[in-house]
């Protein structure tokens, strides 16, 4: 089992860099469609929950979180293989999302997002007068 | 990279070991941005090397606690577990599969017989945290001289 992600960076896609001088990862993520719901389960680990932004911005959700570095007082890095960083990606949903009840849970350092899909309004139909 | 001095026991520092760094630098510099080091092993650990002891903190995201298991035998360490795939229950259609899921083992080699008594694990946002303290009789002990 290797952690491994594809394809560039929510922020190289836009052409921004970040400010801070630290590695920006694109975190590998798990999406699909229940009945009702499309949800997102993302890994974020080293993230806690206040250091997690979600936003969703006309069809553009956007997943940042600021990994904590964890620093051992007293102990100096013998091995390192995994980089505490920020994780940024964005999704363009294609659904209509009910934007007003998106559920964010976050455990064992994986973010679960559940998007409830709008219900239907009803069809409108258009009267056509003669003019 | 001499983590323990000249002359001692490196685990960590053979040469197998030196080229797998090599390799996680290209992959660095050729993945791009984005990109994470690829680790040949799971879970990717960090180790801390203190007077005290050692922390060897594994990074496995989703993985509960409850399925993992921390294994201390002499101078290994052992963490096993089982990542589940249960996340998806309910799941009509996919769009993506990126998160890898299954049991994994992996031993560690440690500079020192641990006292499995005194190891302390914890987990938080989904990195475990071993803690492993090295015994009273294995630190370095400064010699008095005395003049003859």
């Amino acid at each position: 089992m290797a952690d491994t992600t594809s394809g560039t960076g929510a922020n190289a896609a836009r052409g921004a860099e970040a400010t801070r001088n630290r590695p920006v990862f694109t975190p590998v993520a798990d999406i699909f469609e229940s009945e009702d719901a499309l949800i997102l389960v993302v890994e974020l680990p080293g993230v806690r929950p206040n250091q997690i932004e979600v936003s969703l911005d006309k069809r553009v959700l956007t997943i940042t979180g600021h990994g904590d570095a964890f620093g051992r007082e007293g102990y100096s890095l013998a091995l390192c293989e995994y980089q505490p960083g920020d994780f940024e990606r964005a999704f363009t949903l294609s659904d209509m999302i009910d934007d007003s009840a998106i559920e964010a849970v976050l455990k064992d350092g994986v973010l679960r997002l559940t998007l409830p899909k709008a219900k239907a309004g009803p069809a409108k139909t258009i009267n056509v007068k003669v003019g | 990279m001499a983590i323990f001095g000249p002359g001692s026991q490196d685990p960590w520092g053979d040469a197998l070991g030196a080229l797998r760094r090599i390799q996680d630098e290209m992959n660095r510099t050729l993945g791009g941005a984005g990109a994470r080091a690829v680790a040949t092993e799971y879970p990717p650990v960090n180790i801390w090397r203190g007077e005290n002891g050692v922390i060897v903190a594994a990074e496995m995201p989703g993985v509960s606690i409850d399925n993992v298991e921390v294994v201390v035998h002499q101078n290994t360490l052992t963490i096993k577990g089982r990542k589940d795939a249960d996340a998806d229950a309910g799941a009509v259609s996919f769009h993506r599969r990126e998160r890898a899921t299954g049991s994994f083992a992996r031993t560690i080699s440690l500079p020192f017989n641990v006292d499995a008594g005194q190891v302390k694990a914890t987990a938080e946002a989904g990195i475990v945290s071993i803690e492993l303290p090295r015994p009273e009789a294995d630190k370095p002990r400064r010699i008095q001289i005395t003049t003859a």
